[in-house]
Order: structure tokens, then C-alpha cells, then sequence
């Protein structure tokens, strides 16, 4: 579904963000980005949906979706399979209304009004929003925002979902309610965040960033209780990790948790 | 965090909320030209016209205190506007100086009209605030699209809307980090001097506007992975009911009387 092919990336400023990447991930998988702060996590996921790289003289490689490889003229077409929502639900959420915001990505892919309604339902329905059509985003709680976030790529019946730290800031409700969402929704998935417990729950395979590379790809099992690894890129296994069934600590060494 | 303070709208279920929110734009629009076009001193007609504003407002089942309250906000404005009106006109002088070879004072005509103009700015303010009082504000920029209104203007509006409260939050967040560290020893007095105070505050205003321009950058990331391209569309629903009609046409038609009035009752 999605293959990145030495894919490199330096900021205008000349800071360089992203350094010969390559990753397939297939249709339905749902893959977690971990990596510490500045690995490139957010820089990788601007460029599924061609927000950065394309036509910008500041990246080589190539990413293609779906096996459209997306330059200048596909980019449309590939926003409208690519899913991407941003960390703060207020850049995501910019309408006056709930309706107007989750309507916005079908009304710019040309679809009628009555297509468009129908759309909003099905994707306030999936978040569990129905209801919420004409409030306005500022009145809604952070949890509230995110599903709403959510709802809005959804509305466009993407492939791929991208999401950036989609559980930062909720409280552990919010949160468990968002990951249950997020593990029933169907679509190719890439998870970026810090929140390992979320990578536990949701993605079977972790891909780790450190400084713009790939520096370890394989199954979230594995790699989140490799301790060395955890700490050599600043990263922290959950204490799920550690437990067996059996509920009792199974890992060596895991005093430190 | 909720700002009712800069949530103007109001929810209740009189006429005038029901009624089109393309009519009421309109209408508000007509109360306002018809206010700014009446001669100076057309006293008469100025009555008649506050007695329709009077009306609507008795009509919209809005409190009428709160809505003085929000009218009286603008006056200071339309009073330095129309500051100068006294000393201009010509007119019998009812005061004034000798300033070398010129007289600087105030006439009679100048102060009549310096009154009828706050007078109008007053009906004119009082009026809108009872616009935005009665219509959610997303409905109003959906009757601004429906009335073609340009583009750019609404959507200017509309993010401003939007972002005003994310940016009030913002700067309160800031002030409160400000407080947090403005300790005093236990032998009192406070440090610093003003242009250091004064250097603070610049920075946090500087601070804010740089986290708006990032936010921008974000917004418009958002809008262009899910296809913006520069179109903007919407789907409004106004459906108009046979009450607007008959509350435009009165409405037109108590506008026409208070100018008719005006002009020709002198």
C-alpha cells in the first residue's frame, strides 16, 4: 500500500530531518512510528499525503501510495487516499461547525451535497459523534476534538490513516475510547506517537526512528521488550510488555519499570 | 475553556431568531444605511427609528439591559469619530476661543449634529448586536456565502472566529505563566524595573504572535491534505418561510416611512 523508497528530506533552514528511508507497509497492517523527540516522525508522515517532498528541491526518493508514486500531478489524488490527521485537533479543526469541518474534505473532492451528507454521518457515526453537526469545535472537550479530527479524513473514505500522536493529552478514558475506535477502523494505518502502551494495544509491528533513519523494523513483540534497543533511542517498553497472561513478570530484569 | 463573554450568540426561540438569517442580514444592513442617511437633524424620523429598533429588540425576547449593555461598548468609538462635528459646522457660536486670527468653538448646528450622529452610531450598533445576539454565528457566514458576499471576507471572518477563543486561551496560558513567577520576598517590595516589566510583556505579545504565524502554517497543512486548493465550498440550508416575507416586507416598509419622514417632515 505504501512504499518509501530512500527517502531524504532537509528542512530550508538546512536542518536535516530525514536521511534515506525506506519502508513497505502493506494494505490493512497498522504500523507504529516511535522515535524520540526530532527523529523525523512528523516530517515522515508530511510526506504520505505530499504536504512535504514532490516537487520541493529539498528531498530525493520516493514514496508512492498504492502504487501511484506521488509527484505534483498525483498529489490530489493521493490526499484523497491518504488520511492524514495533525497532533492539536485546533489545527485540524478550522470550520465555524462540526458539520462544515468533516464536510470540507469531500466538498474539495467534488462529491454532491447529498453524497457529502451522507458522508458526514457515516463518519461521525464511526467516531461516535453523531450529534455534534452544528457545534463548534471550542466547545468541544480535547477528546471530543480528536474523534471530530478523526472524522474528518474518515469522511473521505480514505486507504491509509496517518495520525500523529493521536493520544497525546487525553485523559486514560478518552484514551482507551480512541484506541477501541482506532483498532475497528479497517483502514491501513500509521501511528506515530510516544505512547508505547498505545503501540502495545494497536500496532503488531513498530518501525523505530532515530535521527532521520530507520534504526529497527519488526514486530512490536520483539522490539519493545528488546531493553537495549528501548533505551538506546530513548524510548520506554509498557508494563504490558512484561506481563504474561498469567499476569506475572516474565521479562528479565524489568525492575526498573 | 468557554468564553461566554465572546460568545455572542444567545440561544432562545422568539420570531426574530427563527427568521432568516439572510433577511436578517439584510435587514440589518437596510436599518443601518437607512440610520446613516437621515439628515442631521431629522429628530422625527431618528424617534420613529428607535422605536423600531425598540420594537425588534421587545420582539427577540433578548434582555433588554444586556442588550444596552452591548451597544453602549461601541459608543466611545463612534463619539471619537464624531468629535471634530462640533467645532465644524457652521452655525450660531455657542462657545469658543480666540486662537490668533481664527476662533475655535462650538456651534449650534455642530453640536446637533455631533448628538444625531451618536444617535445614529448608537441605533446602528444596537441593532447589529441584536443580529449577532439572535443568529449562531456559523449561520451568519453561511448567509454572507448565500448573499455572495466575497470569498476572502468570509473567510477571514470565519478563521478569526475560529481561532479568537484558541488564542485568548493561548495568551491567558502565557499571563498565568507570567503570575506563577511573579513571587515577592517575605520582606515585600517587588523587583525589576518598569522597562524590564514592559520588555516581559513585549515578549509575550511577540511570543503569541509567533505561535499564531506556526499555528497558520499547520492550519493550512491541515487544509491542504484534505485537497484544498483554494476553492472553498459549503453547504447551506436556508429555506425560506412565508414569515420572512412578511417580516421583510414590514421591515422595508418601516424603513421607507422613517426615511420618508425624515426627509420631507422637517
Amino acid at each position: 500500500m505504501i512504499e518509501i523508497r530512500n527517502l531524504s528530506f532537509v528542512y530550508p533552514g538546512g536542518q536535516p530531518a530525514l536521511n534515506g528511508i525506506n519502508l513497505t507497509i502493506k494494505a490493512g497492517e497498522k504500523v507504529a512510528v516511535v522515535g524520540p523527540n526530532g527523529a523525523g516522525k512528523s516530517t515522515l508522515l508530511l510526506h504520505l499525503n505530499g504536504i512535504l517532498g514532490g516537487s520541493s528541491a529539498h528531498g530525493v526518493g520516493q514514496v508512492r501510495v498504492g502504487g501511484v508514486e506521488v509527484n505534483a500531478r498525483s498529489v490530489r489524488q493521493v490526499r484523497a487516499r491518504v488520511g492524514l490527521v495533525f497532533q492539536n485537533p485546533d489545527d485540524q479543526l478550522f470550520s465555524p461547525t462540526v458539520f462544515e469541518d468533516v464536510a470540507f474534505g469531500p466538498l474539495n473532492m467534488g462529491l454532491a451535497v447529498d453524497e457529502v451528507r451522507v458522508r458526514v454521518e457515516r463518519a461521525l457515526s464511526a467516531v461516535a459523534m453523531v450529534g455534534y453537526e452544528d457545534r463548534m469545535p471550542h466547545h468541544l472537550s480535547l477528546g471530543e476534538r480528536k474523534r471530530v479530527a478523526i472524522a474528518t479524513v474518515l469522511s473521505m473514505e480514505p486507504d491509509v490513516l496517518v495520525l500523529d500522536e493521536p493520544s497525546a493529552g487525553l485523559d486514560p478514558r478518552a484514551r482507551r475510547n480512541l484506541i477501541a475506535l482506532l483498532r475497528a477502523l479497517p483502514q491501513t494505518m500509521l501511528v506515530a506517537t510516544h505512547d508505547m502502551r498505545l503501540v502495545w494495544a494497536l500496532c503488531p509491528r513498530t518501525v523505530v526512528l532515530d535521527g532521520g533513519r530507520v534504526v529497527a523494523d519488526g514486530a512490536t513483540a520483539e522490539l519493545l521488550t528488546d531493553k537495549r534497543l528501548m533505551e538506546r533511542h530513548g524510548l520506554e517498553a509498557p508494563l504490558e510488555a512484561f506481563v504474561t497472561d498469567a499476569g506475572c513478570v516474565a521479562a528479565e530484569g524489568s525492575d526498573g519499570l | 475553556m468557554q468564553h461566554t463573554a465572546l460568545e455572542p450568540y444567545r440561544v432562545a426561540n422568539s420570531l426574530i431568531h427563527r427568521l432568516d438569517a439572510r433577511l436578517k442580514l439584510l435587514a440589518t444592513l437596510a436599518f443601518v444605511l437607512a440610520a446613516t442617511t437621515l439628515p442631521p437633524s431629522a429628530w422625527g424620523a431618528l424617534a420613529l427609528l428607535s422605536l423600531v429598533a425598540v420594537l425588534l429588540i421587545v420582539v427577540s425576547h433578548t434582555p433588554p439591559m444586556m442588550m444596552l449593555r452591548r451597544s453602549l461598548v461601541a459608543l466611545p468609538f463612534v463619539g471619537m469619530i464624531a468629535l471634530t462635528l462640533p467645532f465644524t459646522r457652521d452655525g450660531q457660536l455657542l462657545w469658543g476661543v480666540q486662537l490668533g486670527r481664527r476662533v475655535l468653538g462650538i456651534t449650534d448646528l455642530g453640536l446637533l449634529s455631533f448628538v444625531s450622529m451618536l444617535v445614529k452610531g448608537w441605533l446602528s450598533v444596537l441593532v447589529a448586536s441584536l443580529l449577532v445576539t439572535t443568529t449562531p454565528f456559523p449561520t451568519l457566514l453561511q448567509a454572507m456565502q448565500a448573499l455572495r458576499v466575497p470569498k476572502i471576507l468570509i473567510l477571514i471572518i470565519s478563521f478569526m472566529y475560529r481561532y479568537l477563543f484558541v488564542l485568548v486561551d493561548e495568551a491567558l496560558c502565557l499571563q498565568r505563566a507570567r503570575l506563577a513567577r511573579s513571587a515577592a520576598r517575605s520582606t515585600g517590595g517587588s523587583g525589576g524595573t518598569l522597562l524590564w516589566r514592559i520588555k516581559v510583556l513585549g515578549g509575550m505579545i511577540g511570543s503569541l504572535f509567533i505561535r499564531s504565524y506556526a499555528r497558520s502554517e499547520r492550519i493550512y497543512q491541515a487544509m491542504l491534505s484534505r485537497g484544498y486548493d483554494g476553492q472553498w465550498f459549503a453547504v447551506a440550508h436556508f429555506r425560506w418561510q412565508p414569515r420572512d416575507t412578511w417580516a421583510g416586507l414590514l421591515m422595508g416598509i418601516g424603513l421607507v416611512a422613517v426615511m420618508v419622514f425624515g426627509v420631507c417632515v422637517r
